[in-house]
């Protein structure tokens, strides 16, 4: 399992939220949040980040 | 037991919360935020025409600038200019904005509640599982009504909303910018080109006092981020070497993927939950603030005969088609055709169109026309065809 936030970039938007097809993430006072079990590494969130923040899988 | 909870309190939710509180229903309505409206993940325009229709009597300190017509750049910088004598629409504070929609809904005799969370739904819709303060209660209503935007995880709990496919949602990225040399102050500059803005466009919405929030959208599947698209177009554009940045905001705009269906038993999606937004420019404000108008006049019928089933509440879904649907799917389609021009067509259809031609086309009017224009360029029959 990969996915992976920098936080210091993340402006909790939720968009990454809106676009997961499993739910598995969450917006919450603390950012985004992850249900590795639900995760099946899409690369949805990453893509639609709008500044970059998620890194799924290991393509960095 | 309440009569309605609404989950969110953009406007959406206040807009279908005041109107139930007006009808006499008990509502009351959770927003997870500390802030109503804050930050902001929007480039606060609202056309006049907008606010008429609503019903809207909104107070000035919200408005902060007015417009009188756009700039609209081709990607060789031509440009369409789009004039009118009177106001065609406003940029707004959505801070203040926002704050006085919840102020309305509670006026009316609805209860409002910053950060609180909704966690979950209790069994068929019949209330919501709310977190305060880290405490965990139980809510029971007849209804729950959910507003909480792009990423309502309760509208995907019911299953209304699932928005997966990454072709109908834009990525979006905005500074508010000061100290800016705006070329007119009460008109949006708009961008386009595959250069600046691949399936999308840049926006300078003026905020007065050289203020502006200088924006971009952009199609959701594309390698480079929004961050990238915006950041390389400041850095190309020396009117911008003096501004400062007073606020950063992000967001998704689900701009297709308009669902045939926004209800459950006991249940009812409105606003950005629910895709209501417009296809071509990615306005939300007016599609939210509508739905909720509509879903109260639904909700408060079904609550009144005591029948909140899916049946029911569906009238919603025909009302809500007739009134906003049919005219955005033809902006959606608009929106299919734009995506195909590259910038060469793009220049061409600045030298030939005017200001009217593009505020009608947003409105899904006189598309036939830009069929008819398209059909003169080879590659781009088929598109045209779908205008036409
Ligand atoms: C970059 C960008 C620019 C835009 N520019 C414009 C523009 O110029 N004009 C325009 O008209 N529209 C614009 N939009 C779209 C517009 O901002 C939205 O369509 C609009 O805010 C939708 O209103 P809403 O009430 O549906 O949702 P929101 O305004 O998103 O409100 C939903 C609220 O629900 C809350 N919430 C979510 N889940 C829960 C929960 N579980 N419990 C409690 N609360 C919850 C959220 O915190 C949020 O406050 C833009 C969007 C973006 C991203
Ligand atoms: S889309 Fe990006 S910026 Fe927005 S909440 Fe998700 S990780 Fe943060
Ligand atoms: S990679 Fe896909 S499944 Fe995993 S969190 Fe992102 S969007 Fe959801």
């Amino acid at each position: 399992m990969s996915w992976e936030i920098n936080r210091d970039r993340c402006l909790r938007c939720g968009g990454c939220v809106a676009v997961c097809p499993t739910q598995a993430l969450e917006l919450t006072e603390n950012g985004v949040i992850v249900d590795e079990e639900k995760c099946i590494e899409c690369g949805n969130c990453e893509k639609v980040c709008p500044v970059g923040a998620i890194t799924v899988g290991d393509d960095e | 037991m309440k009569d309605v909870v609404v989950v969110g309190a953009g406007p959406a939710g206040c807009s279908v919360a005041k109107e139930l509180a007006e009808e006499g229903y008990d509502v009351v309505v959770y927003e997870k935020r500390q802030e109503i409206g804050a930050p902001k993940r929007c480039g606060e325009g609202l056309s006049s025409s907008a606010v008429d229709n609503l019903g809207l009597d909104i107070p000035e300190y919200c408005r902060m600038q007015s417009m009188d017509g756009a700039l609209v750049y081709s990607p060789n910088g031509d440009s369409v200019r789009i004039h009118s004598d009177e106001t065609v629409g406003w940029i707004l504070e959505r801070k203040t904005f926002d704050k006085w929609m919840a102020e309305r809904a509670a006026k009316a005799g609805a209860k409002v509640r910053a950060k609180a969370k909704v966690v979950d739904l209790l069994p068929e819709n019949r209330g919501v599982v709310v977190e305060i303060e880290g405490e965990r209660k139980k809510v029971e209503s007849r209804m729950v009504i959910a507003a909480g935007g792009v990423e309502s995880l309760i509208a995907k709990k019911t299953e209304v909303k699932d928005q997966s496919d990454l072709e109908v949602v834009d990525s979006g990225y905005q500074y508010e910018m000061v100290n800016l040399d705006l070329k007119d102050e009460n008109k949006l500059e708009l961008y386009f080109g595959d250069e600046v803005a691949p399936r999308g466009y840049v926006w300078v919405f003026p905020k007065g006092e050289n203020k502006a929030n200088v924006g971009i959208g952009i199609a959701g599947d594309l390698d480079e981020t929004a961050k990238h698209y915006l950041d390389r177009f400041i850095e190309n554009n020396e009117r911008f070497s003096k501004a400062s940045i007073v606020e950063v905001n992000s967001g998704m705009i689900p701009v297709g993927g308009l669902l045939e269906n926004m209800v459950a038993d006991n249940f009812m999606a409105v606003g950005d939950a629910a895709n209501q937004v417009n296809p071509i420019h990615g306005g939300g404000i007016r599609e939210g603030i509508k739905a909720g108008q509509i879903a109260s006049e639904v909700a408060s019928r079904a609550l009144e005969k005591d029948d909140t089933t899916k049946e029911e509440l569906e009238i919603y879904n025909h009302m809500w088609w007739e009134e906003r649907g049919k005219s955005l799917r033809k902006v959606e389609k608009l929106r299919e055709v734009l995506e195909d021009l590259d910038d060469e067509d793009l220049n061409y259809l600045a030298k030939k169109l005017d200001g009217q031609d593009l505020m009608d086309f947003t409105q899904g009017k006189r598309l036939s026309k830009l069929g008819k224009l398209l059909l003169k360029r080879p590659k781009m029959i088929k598109s045209a065809r779908k205008l036409l």
